[in-house]
């Protein structure tokens, strides 16, 4: 049963909106040496995520694309967390971001790393919304890896 | 199919929506503590109370199976079932309670056509054509079957309003198409194709035609034999029927060439391990148990539906289309998808710089359920070069108070993302 009392504005934070509305990163990185699509066609959101990495560390990352409020401002703050931060580093907030969105935090992650990423608590009330959520990190993941080029939530 | 212009009010001729929508007890319930509009009625209906009695019964006391039994249960069961290929056959006009196979709906109906007719009667380099508005049910089966003929899927299209292009289509009804595989009614754009002309073209150059009729069967009166439609398929759940049970009309003759889709039980004539003899129509087609309850629930809405009157329903929903096609209108940013002259129950759009899956969050919350995404129809989103629509179809519950709340609605979208 999903709770009788969640409230649209949990979902649609400030801040989730005013990344909307002023993406940071919103554009290509020419220079990236890592990119890689994020693309979910069940709704058409569709993501390219740029990654440079030097000396396994993410010197600079942006991303483009079109996609639902959720899915751009999260892609924004994810880039925004994600500057300066080692390989490794950027997988554990994976990690932690995915559990913040389908409700498996502990108290230690909040505190730890997730900072400003915390608004998008929201989302594990609205489960089809995750997928929204969580698409441009799972392209930075990719592009981090290069495995592959597109990653699909399907 | 189209509503006369003169056409008496549909309260004045007897559909009171609020009042019947009191017989579909999922319908009277509060979702986000607001009440629920229910308009995603394309992707299923709710059902009424006499849908859900009527499969309740059929386990509480006439729980068998069917056809095999001597005993008192499965004679009630098998009578039951056998009366609603009946009330299937009047419901569509077909010659024939033969011409009425049961399958799990509309998907299978073609899929089963495209297996069975399209794969004896189409070769290499033949041609399928479907139209542009396709529902991916309509669409792969045919790619399926042309990838494994080395035959070719090809595309009837259609203008910016959702209008097929019938001079178009009548340059694609050459010697090598074998079928055409056309919707009735879109369910992404509510397009209503004029689809006995449709026919008639393609049966002039002697080519059989499909009718995907999943959008049209709840909204308007089909007459498989006026239409002269060679297949239609359709699904109950659509049509306040349970989920699980489908209809494909066939015309006996082209049932009869057929060979079967599925071996089993009830197909068969008699089975050795040598040689196995087919059973007649309709059960060549009806392998295996099938979903005796789902088939019963189906002849009790189709007992509603006659009950209310199609004709009643279409006017309805006609007046309900107009009214809120009319008050979306007025809202700023707003471009309605598909605006065809003949339109069934669908009101398509998008909102200018706000995504639907937004949309469709924000409209849940307000109790209003619509569709959000692409439908099942990715070429027609392709078409009008967007992602995914929102949309909201209505049924002969739907009322002009819930046409104002979805407006409300959309309107706190807009402030929510101004």
């Amino acid at each position: 049963m999903m709770p009788e009392s969640r409230d649209v504005r949990d979902l649609y934070q400030d801040m989730i909106l005013e990344h909307w509305k002023r993406p940071e990163n919103f554009h290509p990185l020419p220079d990236a040496n890592r990119k890689a699509e994020g693309f979910n066609p069940l709704c058409g959101d569709h993501f390219t995520v740029f990654l440079q990495l030097d000396n396994d560390t993410v010197t600079d990352i942006s991303f483009e694309g079109s996609g639902c409020a959720i899915s751009k401002s999260s892609a924004s703050m994810m880039t925004a967390s994600l500057k300066g931060k080692t390989k490794s580093q950027a997988q554990e907030l994976f990690a932690q971001f995915q559990r913040l969105v389908t409700n498996q935090t502990s108290e230690a992650d909040e505190e730890a790393n997730l900072g400003k990423l915390v608004v998008f608590s929201g989302v594990c009330e609205f489960p089809v919304r995750v997928k929204c959520a969580i698409l441009a990190w799972h392209a930075m993941m990719s592009a981090l890896d290069q495995k592959k080029d597109t990653v699909s939530t399907e | 199919m189209s509503i006369p212009a003169n056409r008496v009010s549909a309260v004045a001729a007897g559909l009171d929506a609020a009042r019947l929508s009191k017989d579909f007890p999922a319908l009277n319930q509060l979702v986000h503590g607001k009440p629920l509009v229910y308009l995603d009625n394309a992707a299923t209906s709710q059902k009424p109370r006499s849908v859900i009695d009527a499969i309740t019964r059929f386990y509480q006391e006439d729980c068998s199976n069917i056809h095999r039994g001597v005993h008192l249960l499965s004679e009630r069961a098998t009578r039951a079932y056998e009366e609603v290929r009946l009330a299937v056959q009047q419901f569509i006009h077909a010659a024939s309670p033969a011409e009425v196979i049961f399958v799990r709906g509309a998907t299978e109906a073609i899929n089963l056509v495209a297996q069975s007719y399209g794969r004896t009667q189409v070769q290499a380099g033949d041609a399928v054509l479907v139209s542009a508005m396709e529902h991916h049910s309509n669409i792969v089966p045919w790619q399926m079957l042309c990838e494994e003929k080395g035959a070719n899927v090809r595309v009837i299209p259609m203008n910016d309003r959702g209008e097929l292009l019938l001079e178009e289509y009548e340059k694609l009804l050459t010697p090598e198409t074998k079928l055409v595989a056309v919707a009735h009614v879109s369910n992404a754009l509510g397009t209503i194709n004029p689809i006995r002309q449709i026919i008639r073209m393609a049966h002039d150059h002697g080519i059989p035609v499909l009718v995907d009729g999943a959008q049209a069967v709840p909204h308007l009166q089909v007459d498989v034999q006026d239409l002269d439609c060679d297949f239609y398929a359709f699904s109950g759940h659509k049509m306040y029927g349970p989920t699980g049970i489908g209809i494909l009309y066939g015309k006996q003759r082209l049932l009869e060439a057929m060979p079967p889709y599925q071996g089993g039980g009830d197909m068969i004539s008699s089975v050795t391990f040598e040689k196995t003899t087919y059973n007649s129509l309709p059960h060549k087609f009806e392998a295996g148990t099938p979903d005796i309850s789902g088939v019963i629930g189906l002849g009790a809405a189709i007992e509603y539906l006659t009950r209310i009157g199609l004709d009643n329903v279409a006017a309805h929903e006609h007046d309900l289309l107009a009214y809120a096609a009319e008050r979306i209108y007025l809202l700023p940013g707003v471009r309605v998808i598909g605006t065809a002259q003949e339109k069934a129950a669908v009101l398509s759009f998008v909102l200018d710089g706000i995504h639907p899956h937004d949309i469709g969050t924000i409209l849940d919350q307000e109790g209003i359920a619509v569709r959000t995404g692409h439908h099942c129809a990715q070429p027609v989103m392709q078409f009008f070069g967007i992602p995914a629509t929102t949309r909201a179809s209505f049924a002969l519950y739907n009322t002009e108070a819930e046409v104002d709340a979805l407006m409300r609605g959309i309107t706190k979208v807009q402030e929510m993302f101004a």
